[in-house]
Parts: structure tokens; C-alpha cells; sequence
């Protein structure tokens, strides 16, 4: 009964979301404003009746109730409780249910904190919010249905594919919708700003809190993503360049553009097209992600569903929104008033460089992604566009943008210095270098490109570091009050300073790790030793253990540095009895920044068991870089200055005349 | 520099930019595209050594041989053909004898293919699409376990 209460709950929703598309968008065209009003209520009542369905979806997992046939497929009475409920979104139906969960989460949001937008926007950004919830609503309901029941009812599940049984699968798909689904409020924004014709500065300053926020969420969720493939699919890699990951990457690419043109159209009022453009291609490299992942059109390890006729429906969405909104452009673009021209060398000559790699950065990985489906649907040849293509066009393309990212946030707004920015920048070189002679003392023989990345990675913190010090007027004023003035900067100069420097890390755990990685593989008998990083590893024995849904074997290690025993690290295989599946559960010691990862491969027939060790230097630094990036979104986002949402009445008027400057 | 050549610098930089990255992805596709085959195709392709290639089939039953350390040997089949493997390093978990199989690397001298990676199907009941299409299109049966789901 609570499960057709759940199903109900969500042919409601869609019905709800439906009236939100058409009665607000009937009322601005009317110039009705009860009409219009119509949209939040409808925003709310829709995300109430969605989490209503998703909340009956995970009561079915958390009970085993395996007369529904999504439950049966996915689930296990044996499985731990957590997975039981991760399990939820671990599968085709109820991922797509989260989907349409989040979305309506961010028209709810909108609808709430919207209160003092202009009428007629938000009667028209909550209209095309309903739009694509009844596009994605449709879709549930016709082809990917997680209600649907089965009789009579089996006894016990088929189990959640046991890679997808890990905390980083609680995680990750929510985060990564937070964010993929977020920017569907900037497209909202930019359809809106186009169906009225009118688009200004203030414009820029309302979508900016949603792209930062959506951006924030993402940029956790591709590191969640990220680390979660590292350390259970037992493979020591971190990143594959997978189109699964590219479909996460690509929007977080244009995503970043995003935020730094709406920048620019928020201080300058220049730029407007191009961040309207730009408003609606990040949201559609978030439909396209969907469509590739959940068409099945891919075959990776994410790719969890095969079924035809989802894809083509998945297409028509994308083709209708995608198509929909770039026509609706090309044919408001020329009303809208293009803002004024600028020096090339000025903040937002920085930041238009910024768009221009990030944006073609973008579109390469695109490409590489999207051309062996093309060349197989057009002459059925099949290649793959591997790693190599990846590193050598977007590693390229980077290397621009690094170099000039401490050069923007010192740049004037209108007319900037370059060489005057270059000469504060000789600390930052500075730090750099020394850094990198460090690095080689430390570690000699490595590739002169290694060294120079590393070098790149410190300058960009020390760039950042400086911007902020001399915004504080550290070494001009007295020590107080430049710890005054520090403590009293922006939000924002934090969020770009924290930003900057997390791309920093990343870049120096990205290089170090390529660069410095050791990997030994070798067959093992109790007894033996193998060296990585400094550190002796002694294989002690196999041992048998038996899990709530699976049996494991472990073999255990001694971990010894200069002869004295510092840890040891258990490494196991598992075997999923429901599935009769196996998986790997690398053993990992974290020693600083750096890791030791170990996984076990075949036992041999003399009793002996492959054994594969890498040495990963300072791989953390990865994704707490990422982690950085996202805590200098969040940051941003609480600058007192953008808080657009606020219910501060006199904000209405105000936000005009700042921008005007 | 006047307002007419201000922009002008601006779209050119821009533009020259594009061209590089243009033929950057260029560049790069020309070196690092690895084609697919399957075991019946290799004859007919005639893939010189040492050009990167993806092989896929199935792993014919009986002929997984480990040798020294973690190399292993093993066979490639379609049915049609059958393609010898060597491959240093840890089998995927769910590599099986019997099973599909996409093994990525070049032939050697003698037709051995060398391969460096080796990515197994990720669930019992699915197999590379690559392989399946192949294979179907070769006409063979694909047994219950070997369908795509």
C-alpha cells in the first residue's frame, strides 16, 4: 500500500510540475500576477510530493521490500543498513528519482529564497524549472519506473553490485547531482532573462550564488568521485579519463567559466551574451553527462543500464531543451544590448582568457569523448580515445591558464598593469623556485617537466597567498591593522584566493604522483619482503574472514621503515555471495601526503600470491586540493555581498547602481 | 592602441588560440587513437607490430597459462580466429576463462600480442559492448551468460 502511496505521490508531482511550466509563464505573458504567484507554491508542492515518493523508495530498501522489483534487483536482507539505503540511487530507476529529487529541491530553493527577485524572473525561472522536471517526471514514470512490483513476491534480493557497496557510493551521486543539477538554475536564469529580452548587471549577481553553489557541490562530488575509484576498484588509478568522468568533468570545466564571466557582467556589465551562452551550454554538458551515463550508449564501470528506449527518450530531452534554448537565443541574442568594450590587459581581460582556455579545454574533452561514438554511428568503426589523447591536449591547454591565475586577482578592473602584477609575482617565483630545488634534492632523476609542474603548483599558492597579503597591506601598515584589514577582507577575496590555491595542491599532487609513483609487482610467499617509498613490506599470511554478505581472504603486511616496524596493512579480496562476484579491497597506509597502496592479485598454485604495491607520493594533495576549491566556493558564497537571497527589502534597488560602479 | 585594434587583438589572440588548440586535438588523435579488433579481424587488417590496437573476444576455455612471476598467457577467441596474449601484471577480478575480455597494447615479433591493459566485463551478466557487437555480427550465439543485459 505505501508503495503505491509513493507511486501516486509521484504522478502528483508530476501533475504539479506541469502547472508550475504553464501557469506562470500564461501569467507573465498575461501580465497576471496571481498567475504568476502560482510558481512557488507549486515549487514546494512538488518537491514535497517528490521526497515523499524517494522517502517511500528508501523505505522499501530499508525493510527489503522485495515485492518491488527495483528493491529485488538491488538489495540483499543481509546487506548493512547503510547500503541498503545508498542502494536507493546504486541503480538506474532510483538515480534518476534522486535526479528529479534534487532538481525540484532547487526550484523549492529557488521559490524560497527568491522572494525578492523581480516577479515576472521568478515567475519565469520557476516556469522553465517545471519544464524540465516534467520532462525528467515523464521520464520516470514511462521508462524507468522504480515502483513497479512483482508477484509473487521472491524471498531474498539479487544484491547491489558489490562495487557500488562502499561509503563512497553514499556519497558521491548525491554530491555530483547537487552539483550537475544545480547549474539547471543559471539555464533557468538564462531562458528567463531571454524570454523577457532584458538583461543587466544585477542579472549576473542573482545566478551567480546558484553557479557557485552548484560548482562547490560538483567539484566535491568529481573528488568523491574520484577517490572513490582509487581506492576500491583496486587499480591505483585516480582518474581514467573515462567518458563517465568526463561527463562530470565537462560541465565542471564550464561550470568554472561560468563563474568567472558572470564576474565580469556583474563589476562590468560586459560580457552579457557570452554568460548567458554560457549559462545554458553548462547545463547542457549536465544533460548530455546524463544522457551518456544513463542511455548506456558508454560501457564503463558506472554505466549500470542498457535499455534502448531510455536513451532515445533521454536524447529527445536533450535535443528538445538543448535545441530549444540555443534557438531561443540566436533569436533573442541581438535585443539583448552587448556591454563595452575593454583593454585586453585589465581583470576582465584576465578573466576572458580564463573563459577562452577553460571553455576550448572544455570542448576538447568533449571531443575526445564524444568522437568515437560519432565515428562508430557513422562508419562503425570502433576506437578509443585513451589517457594519451587526454593528458597531451588538456595538459597543453592548462598550462596557459596556471601561469596566468595569480596574474588576475592583481589586475586592475578597466586598465590593468601586467608588469607591475609580474614584479609582485617575484616573491611567489620565488617560493616556486626554491620549492622545486627542494623537490629535486629530495628527490633527484625525476622528468625537468615534473619539477617545473611542482614549481607551477607553489607558485599559484604563494600568488595567491600574495594577493591577499597585499590587499591586507601586510609589510605597508602596522602588524594590527593589517590583521585587521585581512580579517575584514571579502568573502570573495578569500573564496578566490582559497580557490586558486586548491588548484595549486591539486596540481602539485596531480604532477607528483605521475611523476614519482612506484609501482612494484611481484609474486609473494609468507616471508618475503618488498620495498616502496623507503618503506620494507614483509608478507606475513593469508587469512579467511567471513562478512555480512560476503567471504573475504586478507593477506596481511608488516610495514618497517630503517628496520623498525611503523604499521601493517591488511589487503583483501572478496567474494559477494549473491552475486558470486569478486572484488578487491586495496590495503592503503596514508603517511603524510603520500600513500602506500597494496593489492592482492591470484594465489598461485606453489601457494604463493601476486602482490602489486605502488608508492603514491603526496597523492592526497589531489583531492584535498579539490577540497580547498570547494571551500573557497562556499566561502564566496557567504560574502556578505552576494547574499542575494536575504529577505533585505532595500537590496531591490541597490544592486544596479553598485554594479554601475 | 585605438578601440578598433583593442578589439581586434582581442579576437585575434582568441582565434589563434582556437587554431593551436584545433590542431593540438589533431595532433593528438593522430598518435594516441587505438582501433578495435577482434580476433577475425586481425588476418584481414594486417596491424603491423608496435601499433597500438584493442583486442577483444572471448578468453578461450583451457588456455589461461601463468609463467614467470605475475606474466600471464592466454588466448583470444572470437570463434572464427584466436589471438595469443601475454600480459604482465594483476588480472582484473573478474577476468574468467570463458568470459569477454578487451586487452589493450600491440603485436610483438610472431604474432604475440603484448598487451599493458587488460579490462575485464564488470558484472556477471554484461560483456564489452564492442565484443558482443562483433561477435553477433560474426554470428555467433552468444550463450545466456554472455548477453548483454
Amino acid at each position: 500500500m505505501i508503495i503505491e502511496l509513493g507511486h501516486y505521490a509521484l504522478v502528483l508531482a508530476l501533475a504539479t510540475v506541469i502547472v508550475q511550466s504553464i501557469l506562470p509563464l500564461v501569467g507573465t505573458i498575461r501580465n497576471d500576477r496571481s498567475l504568476m504567484a502560482v510558481a512557488p507554491a507549486a515549487a514546494l508542492a512538488g518537491f514535497l510530493l517528490v521526497l515523499f515518493s524517494f522517502s517511500v523508495l528508501t523505505f522499501a530498501y530499508v525493510v527489503s521490500d522485495f515485492s518491488v522489483a527495483n528493491v529485488w534487483e538491488n538489495s540483499h536482507s543481509l546487506k548493512p543498513m547503510i547500503y541498503k539505503i545508498s542502494g536507493v540511487w546504486g541503480n538506474h530507476e532510483g538515480s534518476m528519482l534522486l535526479w528529479l529529487l534534487i532538481l525540484v529541491f532547487f526550484s523549492a530553493l529557488v521559490a524560497t529564497f527568491g522572494a525578492n527577485l523581480p516577479e515576472r524572473l521568478r515567475a519565469n525561472v520557476l516556469a522553465v524549472q517545471g519544464l524540465i522536471s516534467t520532462a525528467f517526471g515523464l521520464f520516470i514514470l514511462l521508462t524507468s519506473n522504480p515502483f513497479l512490483r512483482l508477484s509473487p513476491a521472491p524471498a531474498e534480493g539479487k544484491d547491489l553490485n558489490p562495487v557500488l557497496q562502499d561509503i563512497g557510493l553514499a556519497i558521491h551521486p548525491p554530491l555530483l547531482y547537487l552539483g550537475y543539477v544545480g547549474f539547471s538554475v543559471c539555464f533557468s536564469f538564462a531562458i528567463a532573462a531571454l524570454i523577457d529580452g532584458r538583461i543587466d548587471a544585477a542579472w549576473a549577481r542573482w545566478v551567480r550564488p546558484w553557479a557557485l553553489a552548484a560548482w562547490s557541490f560538483l567539484t566535491a562530488g568529481i573528488a568523491m568521485g574520484s577517490y572513490w575509484a582509487y581506492y576500491e576498484l583496486g587499480w591505483g588509478g585516480w582518474w581514467f579519463w573515462d567518458p563517465v568522468e568526463n561527463a562530470s568533468f565537462i560541465p565542471w570545466l564550464a561550470g568554472t567559466a561560468l563563474l568567472h564571466s558572470a564576474l565580469v557582467m556583474e563589476k562590468r556589465e560586459a560580457l552579457k551574451i557570452w554568460t548567458v551562452l554560457l549559462a545554458i551550454l553548462t547545463f547542457s554538458m549536465s544533460l548530455l553527462g546524463t544522457f551518456l551515463v544513463r542511455s548506456g550508449v558508454l560501457t564503463s564501470v558506472h554505466a549500470f543500464a542498457t535499455d534502448p528506449t531510455r536513451g532515445v527518450f533521454i536524447l529527445a530531452i536533450l535535443v528538445i531543451f538543448i535545441g530549444g534554448a540555443l534557438s531561443l537565443f540566436a533569436f533573442r541574442a541581438a535585443t539583448l544590448k552587448a556591454g563595452g568594450l575593454f583593454a585586453p590587459i585589465s581583470r576582465e581581460g584576465a578573466l576572458v582568457l580564463n573563459n577562452l582556455i577553460l571553455t576550448t579545454a572544455a570542448a576538447t574533452v568533449l571531443t575526445g569523448t564524444l568522437y568515437p561514438l560519432v565515428l562508430e554511428a557513422l562508419t562503425g568503426e570502433k576506437i578509443s580515445v585513451g589517457p594519451p589523447f587526454f593528458n597531451l591536449t588538456f595538459g597543453l591547454l592548462m598550462l596557459p591558464l596556471l601561469l596566468a591565475v595569480p596574474f588576475g586577482p592583481l589586475l586592475a578592473w578597466k586598465r590593468g598593469d601586467v608588469f607591475a602584477a609580474g614584479q609582485r609575482l617575484f616573491a611567489a617565483v620565488g617560493v616556486a623556485l626554491v620549492a622545486a630545488a627542494a623537490v629535486i634534492y629530495a628527490q633527484s632523476g625525476g622528468p625537468v617537466l615534473a619539477y617545473f609542474g611542482i614549481a607551477i603548483g607553489f607558485y599559484m599558492i604563494a600568488g595567491s597567498i600574495t594577493d591577499l597579503s597585499l590587499r591586507a597591506g601586510i609589510g605597508k601598515v602596522a602588524g594590527n591593522v593589517a590583521f585587521r584589514r585581512f580579517i575584514g577582507l571579502p568573502g570573495s577575496a578569500f573564496g578566490t584566493a582559497l580557490a586558486h590555491i586548491g588548484v595549486g595542491v591539486t596540481v602539485i599532487g596531480v604532477i607528483a604522483v605521475t611523476a614519482f609513483e612506484t609501482e612494484h609487482v611481484v609474486e609473494m610467499k609468507p616471508g618475503m619482503q618488498v620495498e616502496a617509498g623507503g618503506y620494507t613490506l614483509t608478507f606475513d599470511g593469508m587469512r579467511r574472514g567471513q562478512g555480512p554478505n560476503y567471504s573475504e581472504e586478507s593477506g596481511h603486511f608488516t610495514v618497517a621503515r630503517g628496520g623498525v616496524t611503523v604499521t601493517d596493512i591488511w589487503s583483501s579480496k572478496r567474494m559477494y555471495t549473491a552475486r558470486r562476484m569478486p572484488t578487491t579491497e586495496a590495503g592503503i597506509r596514508t603517511f603524510g601526503f603520500s600513500q602506500l597502496y597494496v593489492s592482492l592479485g591470484d594465489a598461485m598454485a606453489d601457494g604463493g600470491i601476486v602482490v602489486r604495491v605502488w608508492w603514491k607520493p603526496m597523492i592526497l594533495c589531489i583531492w584535498i586540493g579539490a577540497l580547498i576549491m570547494m571551500a573557497g566556493g562556499v566561502v564566496s558564497l557567504f560574502d556578505r555581498r552576494l547574499r542575494v537571497g536575504a529577505p533585505q527589502k532595500a537590496r531591490k534597488v541597490k544592486p544596479v547602481l553598485e554594479a554601475a560602479e | 592602441m585605438t578601440r578598433k585594434q583593442k578589439r581586434l587583438a582581442v579576437i585575434g589572440g582568441g582565434v589563434a588560440f582556437l587554431v593551436a588548440a584545433v590542431l593540438l586535438v589533431m595532433f593528438a588523435f593522430s598518435q594516441s587513437i587505438a582501433y578495435f579488433y577482434v580476433p577475425g579481424d586481425i588476418a584481414k587488417a594486417n596491424v603491423p607490430p608496435g601499433t597500438r590496437i584493442r583486442l577483444g573476444g572471448l578468453v578461450e576455455n583451457g588456455t589461461l597459462k601463468r609463467g614467470e612471476g605475475s606474466t600471464i598467457t592466454f588466448t583470444v577467441t572470437d570463434t572464427l580466429a584466436t589471438v595469443p596474449v601475454t600480459y604482465t601484471g594483476i588480472l582484473p577480478d573478474l577476468f574468467r576463462e570463458g568470459q569477454g575480455v578487451v586487452a589493450e597494447g600491440a603485436f610483438g615479433t610472431g604474432g604475440l600480442f603484448v598487451a599493458d591493459t587488460v579490462l575485464a566485463k564488470h558484472d556477471e551478466t554484461y560483456m564489452p559492448k564492442d565484443v558482443a557487437d562483433r561477435l553477433k555480427a560474426q554470428g555467433v550465439e552468444l550463450s545466456g551468460k554472455e548477453t548483454i543485459k
